[in-house]
């Protein structure tokens, strides 16, 4: 059994991955999870500078998943450079780093950091946070928008690309098919996808931000979805996320395209998930006899 | 490695009205320090997310813990897993935090204040701490009390409640006021407004205060930051100025954070 697969040139062990925002920068879980066992770490957010992110409350539980509205706190690229890229390279497991920023430059600026860090696998650009104001998202919902900064962060960047597209756009084909005219590596989604909950009982918010980003098993039969139409309409290798509670849920995401998935939410639910995801993909191909991890992605049956 | 466990229920009571107590076989007991917690999961899976709740004591062999809860309304994780039978089992995360700083008082006079079902770890910290302990706790009514006797085992127990039935009539701070409680250092879990009263009061008097804080969590291990409290410095570990409270926290000196 093969389990190993290649995005933009990288290989990885294994097809699972943690998703962004989902998994710190490795440090909070290890304890938890044997990192060495991960196909890729992929980090919260970095900026240029320190992000406070959001006031509390930030989260709140719905039916079958979370809203969020963390707002891409981060302590900068100075300590996360100093800090958590070295504690990340004692493990044997690739990494990602997610790049956030409210500028053009200020995501280039990261980027070029980012190139001088040979353990850094690839670089994952989040324009599809729903949380902040400026930057992130107002990139990632219009397709000329994302054309543009996928095409100026390829200019700088020293490590493959990915670009992590959002859910909350009208035709999510149209946006994949910018990206990757625009030199785009690969594609990672989806990312959150907007929502709210009121409390009945005081009448409020249950976000100090009013919208989150909902994740978790409610948001998978979309997901699935999105990859499948990503997949259709570009070339490039794609991540697929949104919802993975198991193995059966990563090959569901497999099947309709991705070359690899990652664990989000279901991390906070059981810390020990992705490596129950990479069992339960080991016993599936085990099961019907597939000899490559590869051979399942796109292969659902038209 | 830690990971997500079962635990047995070895007995789950309501013990005051809406106040529940569940006693839970786990290796994590022997691990437990007083002030943290542990996640509860309700085993629906519609309702996800761990439920953050204080460890209020530890068994002495180590081998099984008491958590005291509020069921909360129909349709919370809460009044779920209050429908969870004794002999059936429950999965946790823990534990989790930092817990109370026991070698802050030590040998000292301390106080230690609680508020509603901010009182539950308050016991084992009590059990634990040697030090003169004069110990404040508020309930709304004297038909609410829960753990006071659990308490007054380990202290000078001083009552505060709101309609005055028993004790000092009023809140907690109005129970340390009326009887001039003098401390060398302060412990205190319960509602905000009573943590607020708690710092100005470790502030005149220039003493140090460990307060137990609580806010919406999703992960419980520092990863989401989905439960920050403002810092009056930058953190250091969050480079910004906030903590998380399930990691960095519960437990902060009154001084580091800005509530």
């Amino acid at each position: 059994m093969n389990t190993q697969i290649t995005i933009a040139g990288v290989t990885f062990q294994n097809p699972v991955m943690t998703a962004s925002g989902t998994f710190g920068s490795g440090m909070e879980y290890a304890e938890y999870v044997d990192l060495n066992r991960l196909g890729a770490v992929v980090t919260k957010g970095v900026a240029k500078e320190p992000w406070p992110g959001n006031p509390t409350p930030r989260v709140a539980e719905v039916y079958g998943g979370m809203l969020n509205a963390i707002g891409l706190q981060n302590p900068g690229i100075d300590v996360f450079l100093e800090r958590d890229i070295p504690f990340l390279k004692q493990y044997d497991t690739r990494i990602i780093v997610n790049v956030c920023g409210k500028t053009v430059e200020d995501y280039v600026a990261v980027v070029e950091r980012l190139g001088e860090e040979a353990a850094v696998s690839m670089l994952e650009i989040n324009v599809s946070c729903p949380n902040v104001k400026e930057g992130a998202i107002a990139f990632g919902q219009k397709a000329d928008a994302l054309y543009q900064i996928t095409r100026e962060i390829k200019r700088h960047a020293r490590q493959p690309v990915i670009m992590k597209l959002s859910p909350n756009v009208t035709d999510i084909g149209e946006m994949a098919r910018a990206a990757e005219a625009a030199g785009a590596d690969a594609l990672s989604l989806i990312n959150t996808i907007t929502g709210m909950k009121i409390d009945i009982y005081k009448r409020k918010f249950a976000l100090a931000n009013k919208t989150g980003g909902l994740s978790g098993p409610a948001i998978k039969p979309v997901a699935v979805r999105m990859v499948y139409q990503a997949a259709q309409a570009v070339k490039i290798p794609i991540i697929g996320m949104g919802g993975i509670a198991t193995g059966e849920d990563a090959v569901e995401f497999l099947l309709a395209g991705a070359s690899a998935v990652s664990v989000g939410a279901m991390n906070f639910v059981d810390p020990g998930t992705t490596e129950k995801v990479i069992q339960g993909i080991e016993q599936y191909m085990e099961r019907f006899h597939v000899e490559r991890v590869d051979d399942l992605v796109g292969a659902v049956l038209e | 490695m830690k990971k997500r466990e079962r635990a047995k229920i070895l007995s789950h009571v309501e013990i005051a009205a809406d106040i529940f107590e569940m006693w839970l076989e786990t290796e994590a007991a022997g691990r437990a320090k007083p002030g943290q917690f542990i996640g509860v999961f309700t085993g629906d899976k519609s309702m996800l997310l761990l439920r953050p709740i204080s460890i209020c004591e530890v068994k002495e062999d180590g081998t099984a813990l008491r958590i005291v809860y509020r069921r909360g309304e129909p349709g919370t994780g809460t009044y779920a897993v209050s429908q969870c039978l004794p002999q059936s089992s429950v999965e946790i995360l823990g534990p989790l935090g930092n817990g109370f700083p026991l070698e802050a008082g030590e040998g000292k006079r301390a106080l230690l204040v609680g508020g509603g079902i901010g009182i539950p770890p308050l016991v084992e910290l009590a059990k634990r701490l040697d030090a003169k302990k004069q110990i404040a706790v508020g309930y709304r009514g004297s038909g609410q009390f829960f753990l006071d006797r659990d308490l007054a085992a380990w202290g000078e127990l001083f009552l505060a409640t709101e309609d005055g039935s028993s004790g000092t009539k009023g809140n907690v701070m109005d129970a340390i006021f009326r009887n001039g409680l003098e401390a060398d250092v302060i412990y205190a879990c319960g509602p905000m407004p009573m943590l607020r009263a708690v710092k100005e009061l470790a502030a005149q008097r220039g003493i140090p205060a460990y307060l137990s804080l609580e806010e919406r969590m999703a992960c419980g291990v520092g990863a989401c930051l989905g439960c920050v409290v403002k810092t009056e410095m930058v953190h250091h570990h969050t480079n910004v100025g906030n903590a998380r409270i399930c990691t960095d926290g519960p437990v902060f000196e009154a001084g580091e954070v800005s509530i």
